[in-house]
């Protein structure tokens, strides 16, 4: 996590070398196709993965599921049964195979619900949460860096590169009970401002200018937690490829044409020096993922990150499946955006 | 007998013998091979050191990464295990700190300095084992995959990639569920899922050496892939891999707490993790218990940040293109 930081131009910079690069017309095509190919690829290994990781692995997934509990031999038949352990290897991965690709995760074991049907419900809170978190953490991350690398070496890059670290090295889960203690509970002078979780409350009169402003309330602690400790991926990014451009022949042309310093800056520096950023918030969904996990299970914002957690006490292993699966077939998908948005946005790549 | 020799080999040629770096008078017989090699490993330790040195953040993390160390280990001489133990707890519950609690206690009564103290053993003890884990397996893998190249490089590369995509929280959550709970699940989850980014960048490194002149006398001279590797690439690749240890270690350290946290560790063992999960779950949060929440978050974030300032500032050291920036 903290290596990503410190080297991003390393996974951007060699990303597009190795597939597809030797192409005149027929380039952008055959990249497309390849970078298709190779996300199909990985979707089919996520699907593998998270077959055999399940049901496999353990040996039994139906010991695991009854783990620390006494089940008499005709249930733990009746569990095997009912989960299609009793068929061949092969035919219950082709059943499951079959059954992901319609949309068919299988039935939670905990809920008696359908796993796609639980995950459909708690979809939209994440999406509401990460994305609200990505954006803030964005644009903070941008004007910082920004500022940082021009005034490089000044006290206010000093000051933000520690707090960004600093920030970096807090685990998510621990910022959020600080928050929750200080901003929610209250400590001291300081009353408690704002909910302690949930997405709404009980006592919201009906309409939907009060729901908004309810589900806003119950989001600030939340967000501002993710955002604290993501920004600081993208500071550290737009400042190292601001440090980049800042030697470059065009800026000096761009001053000597007599430009102020802040037009050169936002017109001429910042745009191209904005491409690995642009990226670079695709490739690290991923980890905008996991921290919704731990601020999900901190602030019981009912999203799939608290679905995980709490399918883990059980464990209810279909519903982990179907999130493992969800999870990181989204990251996937991310990452093919991020590939084939960094070929269109770059023409020194699409050129070269 | 020519000689090409690249000018950012370190030291001066090494086939002339060269008096030793302590300087004991004047050589006579010509130094074994290995001699050589010591003295010039020696050296290079010793610029790189001076070179450390001069990075004060560098050396504040390895300073408080000494001291954390030494207090871990010297936990079982300075402190009483029995005060762990939940039967043998005397305080009450969630106490504030006081002149005999320093940091208050627990949900059980015992002590949270006493707790933070040994669980940095476990929190330290996992993060390191987990690195060892996945460093080893990404150098394994990089250095094959750049080394033999062709099929074996695209087949490895491609695994490398899928595990690079997949998030490695989720991936791990996944390990540690269908494995019996302890610690060495919690090393396995995360061993095996960090180890991608260490094997993409020995794959370049690698690359990168394998590319000098030497590896081709070395080839030409009959040299078996066995030395080749051993001998030749790791020593040009190592120094890298241990920057990218100390990194490591950070996220680690960080993934332990987290899975802990999700109550996915040991349950029969103290870490900061499990500290703060038991915070959580018994209302220490609510309750505004704050003397049971800082200890052990402070704890993960300064053995965090340590490591970081150590892996940045050996970067520099190692990578002359950062210096001066």
């Amino acid at each position: 996590m903290v290596s990503d930081v410190l080297a991003p131009s390393e996974s951007l910079g060699d990303a597009p070398d190795s597939e597809g690069r030797s192409g005149g017309g027929s380039g952008l095509a055959r990249y497309v196709a390849s970078k298709v190919a190779g996300a199909a690829t990985s979707l089919l290994l996520v699907i593998l993965l998270g077959f055999f990781l399940f049901r496999v692995l353990p040996g039994d997934p139906v010991q695991t599921m009854t783990r620390g509990r006494a089940v008499s031999a005709e249930q733990i038949a009746e569990l095997r049964e009912r989960f299609g352990l009793d068929l061949p290897l092969w035919q219950q991965f082709i059943d499951y195979l079959f059954g992901v690709l319609r949309g068919d995760l299988g039935v939670s074991y905990f809920y008696s619900r359908p796993v796609s049907d639980l995950i459909a419900e708690r979809f939209w809170p994440t999406v509401l949460l990460a994305g609200s978190a990505t954006i803030l953490a964005v644009l903070l991350g941008i004007w910082l860096g920004t500022r940082s690398a021009w005034r490089h070496g000044s006290r206010f890059d000093r000051t933000a590169t520690g707090v960004a670290l600093t920030l970096w090295s807090v685990p998510t889960f621990w910022l959020g009970l600080i928050v929750l203690m200080v901003f929610a509970v209250g400590v001291g002078p300081i009353p408690g401002m704002f909910p302690t979780g949930g997405i709404t409350s009980p006592d919201t009169p009906p309409g939907v200018i009060p729901y908004v402003l309810d589900v806003a309330h119950h989001l600030v602690l939340p967000c501002i937690t993710m955002v604290a400790v993501i920004f600081a991926q993208y500071q550290m990014v737009m400042r190292s490829s601001l440090l980049e451009e800042m030697g470059a022949d065009y800026l000096t042309t761009a001053r000597a044409k007599g430009l102020r310093d802040e037009l050169v800056r936002r017109r001429h520096a910042v745009p191209n020096a904005m491409l690995p950023t642009v990226t670079l918030i695709f490739l690290h969904l991923g980890l905008v993922v996991s921290g919704a996990i731990m601020v999900e299970t901190v602030f019981s914002w009912p999203g799939l990150g608290l679905l995980t957690y709490q399918a883990l006490d059980v464990p209810d292993l279909p519903l982990l499946q179907g999130t493992f699966i969800v999870l990181a077939g989204a990251v996937v998908a991310m990452n093919l955006v991020a590939d084939l948005l960094y070929r269109f946005l770059d023409p020194r790549v699409r050129a070269s | 007998m020519t000689e090409t020799r690249s000018p950012s080999d370190d030291g001066p040629a090494e086939r002339v013998s060269v008096p030793p770096a302590g300087g004991d008078g004047p050589v006579v017989k010509p130094r074994s091979p290995r001699a050589i090699a010591w003295a010039r490993r020696r050296r290079a330790f010793a610029t790189g050191w001076t070179s450390f040195r001069s990075q004060r953040a560098g050396l504040v993390g390895l300073i408080a990464l000494a001291v954390i160390a030494v207090l871990a280990l010297a936990a079982p001489l300075l402190t009483d295990a029995t005060g762990l133990d939940v039967t043998q707890a005397t305080a009450d519950r969630l106490e504030p700190p006081s002149m005999q609690y320093w940091l208050g206690t627990d949900e059980n009564g015992r002590s949270v300095l006493l707790l933070t103290w040994w669980g940095a053993r476990i929190s330290l003890l996992v993060g390191l084992a987990a690195t060892v884990l996945s460093v080893g397996i990404g150098t394994l893998v990089g250095v094959l995959a750049a080394h033999f190249g062709g099929l074996t490089s695209a087949a490895l590369m491609r695994v490398t990639d899928f595990f690079l995509v997949v998030p490695s929280l989720v991936l791990a959550i996944a390990l540690s569920t269908v494995l019996a709970r302890g610690l060495g699940t919690i090393v396995l989850a995360i061993g095996l899922t960090a180890w991608p980014t260490t094997a993409r960048l020995v794959r370049a490194q690698t690359l990168a050496v394998e590319a000098r002149p030497y590896i081709e006398r070395a080839k030409a001279l009959g040299a078996g892939h066995g030395h080749l590797i051993g001998s030749h690439v790791l020593p040009g690749v190592l120094p890298l891999v241990f920057a990218n240890t100390t990194l490591a270690v950070a996220s680690a350290v960080i993934a332990e707490s987290t899975l802990s946290f999700l109550g996915l560790g040991d349950p029969t063992q103290v870490s900061w993790g499990a500290m703060l999960k038991s915070a959580m779950d018994t209302g220490a949060v609510t309750g505004g218990a704050w003397w049971y929440l800082l200890p052990p978050g402070l704890g993960i974030v300064t053995v965090v940040l340590a490591f970081t300032l150590c892996g940045r500032a050996l970067e520099t050291v190692l990578n002359p293109r950062l210096r001066g920036r």
